[in-house]
């Protein structure tokens, strides 16, 4: 039923235009909406699901972290909750664990995918295989993943796998998530090894795009691996390894389901504790959804700001 | 159709398919609604899930025979998971409003069911007429669910915490199995002694995560005979010779003798499935917990005993006692409230029928004769029939909780606010079983501190 000439446009005599006529004329904003009416269809299904999954219950939590429901009445209390959270005495611990794994993630989780990347890069044979090999770990759920590690590699006793081969090279053993000075470096270690596949894949896309030219112009000049990297490889990766940056640290941020399955929640004496396990805690054990609510919003302030920020002095570097 | 047309027609599709998923979504389900067609119409959870094959076979034999009885009454069933509260999940479905009709609760969530709003006052349906044992219910465990003179929920199950052991590795280490620890300092002699036995085997047990910990601080306080709160329940009242007894017991256990095991920050599950695989020697549990540990673990119901609480110096000053019932969702109409207490009566209040059919239950791999629950107040009539046929119908052997039931130790509830208190003692308990070096006082200070401000943000 495709039409090709639109009813009353031809004229006697004369043979009938190959095109449509143009339309009637109506006001720009109905003629848009008619011209893209496929896609604004289309666009409404994920409005609609942004709308009801994400936007609305941001929006609700922010509500909520000025109210309070006691016996089923919900009345405003101001900054009550916010001045309630920030009194709670895991508040600044759990901030303070949260931006110590933060950083620690950075060091290791971020700089050990770009190296891995590049030496993928290098393998000439079995490439597809080591991808493979490398992006395992992703694909296994979370939650089993964790449950691995704390079962079998952080088991605190001699049989765990870390203490066996740490014993075997007769070097010290560790209590691993039982010791509060190792929780963080451990739930790196873990975290790192789950992630890590994506990026490695991501960097390697980037470090394929890269020119071969930039690096045998290098090579003429004498640069070695070293200086490869640094004055070839980043500069040409730039834009990923900052965007990937800002990703990194805001999925760090939210640590949760490391310290919830490998120190069964807070951890020895608390060292486990995040700021996105101590939302947990008020929200669903301690019948206190509101306060939950308030941190979250806290959270939320302190991410988009480090978002804007950083988005900010990225932005000018280009 | 032109593939331009083709286009704007799937979109209009799915437009309109996604509306329709959003109204079906947001559309009240009149499942619940009384009166449909004459009958009344009630959902309960906690229904046994699927993998629990016998417990499920029992729920739906009971719901059937109910149904029979009361033919104007249609219970709907809903299973929650295989742990009827899930503190999480219960939460999230108050929040929520989904919660069923009659819904599954435990004592400690009295509060934080009236603050969402969802709990029906029972008082004046709660009665002889729709509970015929409602007499001989424990007065004390109607209190727990009573708030300003008003019934929220009827009491399902009681329990009190002992101190539950192997026998077989008592024998083992050489150890009486008739004559059990009855202070903690024989809790400390016979965890060495078993502990020697080597191969991973832990004297005694302890949970220090995931709230567990502070739950059992708390058990182990009252044994020393003290308390978590002020009777007024607005300070703390553990950082005290008994609180710092407690923490002491541990950490001579942990360090001094090495007799808790390497495997530390344990909470429910953990610490039942290492006793399960037979590397517990002790600790302390509701007689529950060898149900537990057979049922959902795979270990042996003739492995274990149990004996009453021990205490510092002699018999324990008391025991910490909880349990669970059943509340209903506000807005039910009268109907529907009797027949969810009718329905309560049948399947939990009634020697013989539910979860006292004994008779169904002894050729089934589900423990008879345990001390639990301890729902019916004593000499009442109700108690008796219960003792009776439980008596007949044992399937396990009684002489291993003769002990503790021929000693009764004063029982005391949990505190106000349990779980965020819980969540504070985790961190004590954790500290003195993870690090050698950990400071009691300066724990318990801390926990003191953190639930002071707690309570004070509270009021």
């Amino acid at each position: 039923m495709a039409i090709t000439t639109a009813p009353g446009t031809t004229r006697p005599g004369r043979p009938a235009r190959p095109y449509p006529a143009p339309p009637r004329p109506s006001s720009g904003f109905g003629r848009k909406v008619r011209d893209n009416l496929t896609g604004h269809a289309f666009l409404i299904g994920a409005v609609v699901c942004f709308a009801v999954f994400s936007w609305y219950p941001m929006i609700r939590g922010v509500v909520m972290s000025f109210q309070r429901t006691r016996r089923g009445e919900t009345t405003w209390v101001g900054w009550d909750n916010y001045l309630r959270i920030l009194d709670d005495p895991s508040f600044w611990p759990a901030w303070k664990n949260t931006i110590y794994f933060t950083v620690l993630a950075l060091v290791l989780g971020y700089a050990v995918p770009f190296f891995v990347a590049i030496l993928l890069n290098e393998f000439r044979h079995a490439k597809g295989y080591l991808r493979i090999l490398v992006y395992l770990p992703v694909m296994l759920p979370p939650a089993s993943a964790l449950f691995l590690f704390k079962y079998y590699a952080y088991d605190p006793s001699e049989a765990g796998l870390f203490n066996a081969v740490l014993k075997a090279l007769h070097l010290p053993t560790s209590e691993w998530m039982q010791s509060p000075e190792m929780t963080m470096p451990a739930m790196v270690i873990a975290s790192t090894w789950m992630n890590m596949g994506s990026a490695v894949l991501i960097y390697l896309a980037a470090l394929q795009n890269i020119p071969g030219e930039l690096y045998e112009a290098a090579e003429l000049d004498g640069a070695g691996i070293w200086r490869r990297i640094v004055n070839v490889t980043v500069p040409q990766t730039r834009l990923i390894l900052l965007l990937l940056a800002m990703l990194q640290i805001v999925a760090t941020m939210q640590l949760f389901i490391e310290p919830l399955i490998l120190a069964n929640g807070a951890g020895a004496e608390d060292s486990a504790t995040s700021v996105a396990y101590l939302i947990y805690q008020h929200g669903f054990f301690q019948n206190d959804l509101n306060g939950a609510a308030a941190l979250g919003v806290i959270m939320l302030v302190v991410l988009a700001g480090f978002s804007a920020v950083y988005a900010r002095l990225t932005a000018k570097q280009d | 159709m032109s593939v331009p047309q083709y286009r704007k027609a799937a979109a209009l599709a799915l437009v309109a398919g996604l509306g329709l998923s959003l109204t079906a979504c947001s559309t009240k389900s009149d499942d619940g609604d009384s009166n449909a067609g004459g009958k009344v119409t009630i959902t309960v959870d906690c229904q046994p899930v699927g993998s629990q094959k016998e417990l499920l076979q029992n729920w739906n034999a009971d719901v059937a025979e109910f149904q029979r009885q009361n033919p104007d009454i249609v219970v709907k069933s809903v299973s929650v998971g295989e742990q009827c509260n899930n503190p999480p999940d219960f939460t999230a479905r108050l929040a929520g409003g989904t919660v069923t009709d009659v819904f599954y609760g435990y004592m400690t969530d009295l509060q934080q069911v009236l603050d969402s709003g969802q709990a029906m006052d029972i008082t004046e349906y709660a009665n002889k007429e729709n509970v015929p044992t409602w007499d001989s219910v424990d007065p004390a465990l109607k209190e727990v669910f009573t708030d300003g003179g008003k019934l929220y929920a009827v009491p399902v199950k009681n329990y009190s915490m002992g101190l539950v052991y192997n026998k077989v590795l008592f024998q083992q280490a050489g150890l009486d199995v008739n004559n059990p620890p009855k202070t903690w300092a024989d809790v400390r002699a016979a965890a060495k002694k078993i502990s020697a036995l080597g191969n991973g085997v832990a004297g005694y047990s302890e949970y220090s995560a995931g709230n567990t910990g502070g739950w059992h601080f708390t058990a182990l306080l009252y044994s020393q005979g003290g308390q978590v709160l002020t009777p007024d329940g607005k300070k703390a009242d553990f950082n005290n010779p008994m609180g710092r007894q407690v923490l002491q017991n541990l950490k001579d256990m942990r360090y001094g003798d090495n007799s808790m095991g390497a495997r530390q920050l344990l909470q429910w599950g953990d610490l039942l499935t290492n006793a399960a695989a037979g590397k517990v020697g002790m600790f302390i549990g509701a007689p529950d917990a060898t149900q537990a540990i057979v049922s959902q673990f795979q270990g042996k119901f003739q492995d274990w005993a149990m004996a009453p609480m021990p205490g510092q110096d002699g018999p324990a000053k008391g025991t910490l006692g909880g349990g669970e019932g059943y509340f209903f969702k506000k807005g039910l109409t009268p109907e529907q409230v009797k027949a969810g207490l009718k329905w309560i009566a049948y399947q939990k209040l009634t020697p013989g029928k539910g979860q006292f059919d004994y008779v169904r239950a002894k050729p089934q791999n589900y423990p008879v004769g345990l001390p639990q629950p301890l729902l019916f107040a004593n000499g009442s009539e109700a108690q008796k029939q219960e003792l009776e046929l439980r008596k007949a119908n044992a399937n396990l052997d009684t002489a291993n909780f003769a002990l503790f039931e021929a000693t009764p130790v004063p029982i005391k509830g949990e505190p106000r606010n349990a779980q965020a208190i819980y969540a504070v003692l985790d961190a004590a308990m954790s500290g003195v079983l993870t690090n050698p070096n950990a400071n009691v006082d300066a724990l318990l200070k801390t926990a003191e501190d953190k639930v002071n401000q707690l309570l004070a943000a509270e009021s």
